[in-house]
């Protein structure tokens, strides 16, 4: 619900919302500026003795204004000729035109009414009410994903659109929060909608008929500060019946022109002291700090509105729609997702889908909304829980765990979890793991035992609905087909072979550069943008499961590159180990920003062994910086796999490459990369505890391998590989 | 800008639609390039011992501005009511304004003075911006006005 009030406004207003925050950015420029150029009255400097200076250089003058920023105006009459200066008060001559700047000007229109009448001031009012809109739904949401407001600080994660929109917004929500709030409390006002009352006193009826009374000698003008002034009007030439008419922040009075006594006065109206302070916090005028300060975060508008419109592109590619998606109150069964990436989301669709046709009345919706008293005909319970990291909660689990602990009892529904990851990994499933954990914990009953998907494994999926139909009474067929990012078709240019000699045929494929849409490269979706390092996922005939392979090249490149061993009996081996020049295979691109070397200048330690050399090849190709980097690779023989040989020569001898370690397992005494690494302990604990990174690509085994190896040599230093990966100076990409 | 108005409420004893003691006048008042946003105008008119008798056109429609038009508002306390149904939009630099109604013939070579005010955001004040008598000889003479008024005729 907070997320829909977030979203439509922000693609709605986008356009708007971006012209207001810069309009309303470049304006704030001028309160801080006028500050800094308009000459200041000395402190102490009386109305009386301004206006004196004035009228000895101006004769005629008929009124002199004092803005917020200090800067004082005249404007007299010379021989019929208006005249108007800006003044400087220590003289009380002229120090600049008083015309308005033309800029101000427009840009003020054009902010308070798109350079239209009532009509655009209407058509801003909503682009204000919708920046509050944004702004209060958007606290909202950071709250729940921060899990608390006084997390409101927390460390981000999540892919870089996010992270920065979510960066952005928690520094300038104040800013825009106040910036509408006035704005809108100023259209309330120019429409009347509130009133200003300005208190006017009434004009005497009676004056003395005298003229000519010394400006010092006046009630009121004769002892009000100049920063306390407004305006102050001259009674018109040779009228003995008109007034001085003063205005100053406290009121307004018209003063006798022969006896000087106050004749009328009428303080400011609370109305009008209101609307002066928000006018004042809206346009920085006699705040220009402040006004600069909300300059600053209007400009962050267009950059939230930019990664806004990313993360909803993105959502909507990597989250099925739901459709006839039961409102929580009526729904029978509850479908919970903790989501990161978006794929758990399909399974829950297929859930949805399944579970509706069999007569069901469901509800899917993030673990974050978690909230039993909402359900109120549920009969059971699902989630479907993905982990994030080492076991902790997926984005939009958020919080799931903090609000079942603080339940005073578990609903009497009973519960079904289901975890999704991938069993290579030490900390598999652990957050639904976690869930099921809290929930027996707190006595929660149970609608099955706790199951767990590998690697999205469709069969897992099927095999799982049997059990959850048979739990539920109903027979259930959940065939789940993964939602594919959009695929494009990749042309084979060059292949080189290796080790077929030693049991290990391995392929270098190079493959053409796809057609790039303009709106792909705009966005950097696709092909449009990758790095050695990511993945590709290829689809092979005669399955709609992908398989992923990582990139040995980079956009800039100007080819897609990757190395396949061929398996006994690989569907998708198979394919590519047979591909000739010309050839094409169905791929799409999938960002993997977790196995890329940093953009710094520290050592890098690259380690891999038989395919995983390709990203890491791919790494040492784009060192252009020629950052220190250290390859250590394992091979079977080096006359038969040693994969990107020449090439890493050539790149040693270009000063891209620092040193080539490479280990052997096909000779007459076996090493492994990890022998390899062993062997050269006292460098490679010298270089990680120097700064390097360590990255590891390859077999599970092998990098098991390595980490032991490591965990020897660091030993001596105090280090392990666990406090490297904490810190991210040890990354592995491990298949 | 074309003619805004021909007919009018009657809200003052100045104006008196269809008598026939009452002639058309066209009031034209064209602006100077000033350089600043749209004027504010007060026409009103003020008998021989200077008191206000009625307002003939307010050129502007936030009351909230009214104060900048410092000889009306004196006139009139500031009273919307003497505008009521007489009211048009502020009138841009450059521009010019023209108003047709039907005026009193007595208001004619009696001493009567026809008043303009003037107000620019951000620009000064200008009351009193074109003052003239209302007479027969009067008809078709442009007066210069003091800042933002180029000239200022009546035809009939």
């Amino acid at each position: 619900m907070i997320r829909a009030l977030h979203r439509w406004p922000g693609l709605l207003a986008l356009a708007l919302v971006s012209a207001l925050a810069l309009s309303g950015a470049a304006l704030s420029v001028f309160p801080a500026a006028d500050r800094l150029t308009a000459p200041q009255a000395e402190a102490g400097l009386t109305v009386a003795q301004l206006s004196e200076r004035i009228q000895a250089v101006y004769p005629t003058v008929e009124q002199i204004r004092r803005a917020p920023s200090g800067r004082i105006t005249a404007y007299w009459f010379d021989n019929d000729t208006p005249g108007a200066a800006i003044i400087d008060p220590a003289t009380g001559q002229g120090a600049g035109s008083a015309d308005p700047n033309p800029v101000e000007r427009w840009l003020t229109n054009f902010h308070r009414a798109l350079l239209l009448g009532d009509g655009g001031r209407l058509v801003m009012a909503a682009g204000a009410l919708a920046m509050l809109v944004l702004s209060v739904s958007g606290a909202a949401l950071v709250a729940r994903r921060m899990g608390g407001w006084r997390h409101w600080f927390a460390p981000l994660r999540g892919t870089v659109p996010g992270r920065l929109h979510v960066e952005l917004a928690r520094v300038a929500v104040v800013g825009l929060v106040l910036s509408s709030v006035t704005a809108l409390w100023m259209v309330a006002v120019t429409f009347e909608v509130i009133p200003e009352n300005a208190a006017m006193p009434e004009f005497p009826a009676e004056v003395s008929g005298e003229t000519g009374i010394a400006l010092a000698d006046m009630a009121v003008i004769g002892t009000t500060p100049v920063a306390a002034l407004r305006e102050l009007s001259f009674p018109y030439p040779n009228d003995p019946t008109d007034v001085f008419t003063l205005r100053t922040d406290q009121g307004t009075g018209y003063l006798d022109q022969g006896s000087g006594a106050l004749l009328a006065w009428a303080d400011l109206s609370l109305w009008e002291r209101i609307s002066e302070t928000i006018y004042m916090l809206h346009t920085g005028q006699g705040a220009a700090a402040l006004g600069l300060v909300l300059g600053v975060m209007a400009l962050g508008v267009p950059a939230m509105g930019a990664t806004g419109f990313l993360i909803w592109l993105s959502g909507r590619r990597g989250r099925p729609r739901i459709r006839g998606n039961v409102a929580a109150g009526r729904a029978e069964t509850i479908v919970l997702v903790g989501s990161e990436g978006g794929s758990t989301w399909g399974f829950a669709a297929t859930l949805h889908a399944a579970l509706t046709q069999a007569g069901q009345s469901v509800h899917v919706a993030p673990m974050s909304s978690f909230d039993p008293a909402r359900y109120g005909h549920a009969e059971r319970m699902i989630v479907l829980a993905a982990t994030y990291g080492d076991g902790d909660a997926p984005a939009s689990a958020k919080g799931f765990l903090d609000r079942l602990d603080a339940l005073d009892r578990a609903p009497d529904i009973p519960l079904a979890v289901l975890g999704f990851g991938d069993r290579s990994f030490p900390a598999y499933c652990a957050f639904a793991k976690a869930v099921a954990a809290a929930a027996q914990a707190k006595g929660w009953p149970g609608l099955m035992g706790m199951d767990m998907i590998d690697r999205q494994s469709p069969q897992d999926f099927a095999r799982w609905g049997r059990d959850l139909g048979q739990a539920m009474g109903i027979a259930l067929d959940l065939i789940h087909h993964p939602v594919l990012p959009k695929t494009e078709a990749l042309t084979l240019i060059a292949r080189r072979d290796y080790g077929a000699e030693v049991q290990a045929p391995t392929a270098i494929l190079r493959f053409a550069l796809p057609r790039v849409s303009l709106w792909q490269r705009l966005t950097g979706q696709g092909f449009a943008r990758f790095d050695a390092g990511d993945l590709i996922g290829i689809l092979p005939e005669g399955s709609p499961v992908p398989r992923l392979y990582s990139l040995a090249s980079g956009r800039r490149d100007g080819f897609v590159e990757i190395v396949v061993k061929k398996h006994p009996g690989g569907l998708c081996s198979g394919q590519l180990a047979a591909l000739e020049p010309g050839d094409t295979v169905t791929a799409y691109l999938r960002r993997n920003p977790g196995f890329r070397p940093r953009r710094d200048a520290t050592p890098l330690i690259l380690i891999g062994a038989g395919t995983g050399i390709g990203p890491l090849a791919g790494f040492v190709r784009g060192n252009a910086r020629q950052r220190p980097i250290h390859l250590f690779f394992g091979m079977r023989h080096p006359s038969s796999d040693f994969l990107y040989g020449e090439a890493l020569r050539d790149w040693q001898d270009k000063g891209l490459l620092t040193r080539l370690v490479t280990a052997v397992s096909r000779e007459a005494k076996p090493q492994y990369v990890q022998d390899a690494l062993r062997g050269d302990a006292a460098q490679v604990a010298q270089l990680i505890r120097d700064g390097a990174r360590v990255m590891v690509c390859g077999g599970r085994d092998m990098a098991a391998g390595v980490t032991d190896a490591l965990a020897e040599i660091l030993a001596p230093s105090g280090l392990t590989p666990a406090t490297l990966k904490a810190e991210g100076r040890y990354v592995e990409d491990v298949y | 800008m074309k003619s805004l108005l021909s007919t009018l409420v009657l809200t003052t004893a100045l104006t008196m639609p269809g008598l026939a003691m009452a002639r058309q006048v066209t009031l034209t008042t064209n602006l100077k390039t000033y350089g600043g946003d749209g004027a504010y105008l007060a026409l009103y008119v003020t008998d021989a011992s200077d008191t206000y008798v009625g307002s003939l056109w307010m050129a502007g429609g936030k009351s909230k501005y009214y104060k900048h038009l410092t000889g009306w508002y004196r006139a009139t306390g500031g009273d919307t009511a003497q505008v009521n149904g007489i009211t048009g939009a502020s009138v841009g630099a450059g521009r010019s304004l023209e108003i047709t109604l039907d005026l009193a013939d007595a208001l004619f070579d009696a001493g009567y003075t026809l008043h303009i005010d003037a107000a620019v955001e951000d620009m000064r004040d200008s009351p009193n911006e074109v003052s003239v008598p209302l007479t027969t000889d009067g008809v078709g003479t442009p007066v210069t006005g003091r800042r933002y008024i180029a000239d200022f005729t009546y035809d009939m």
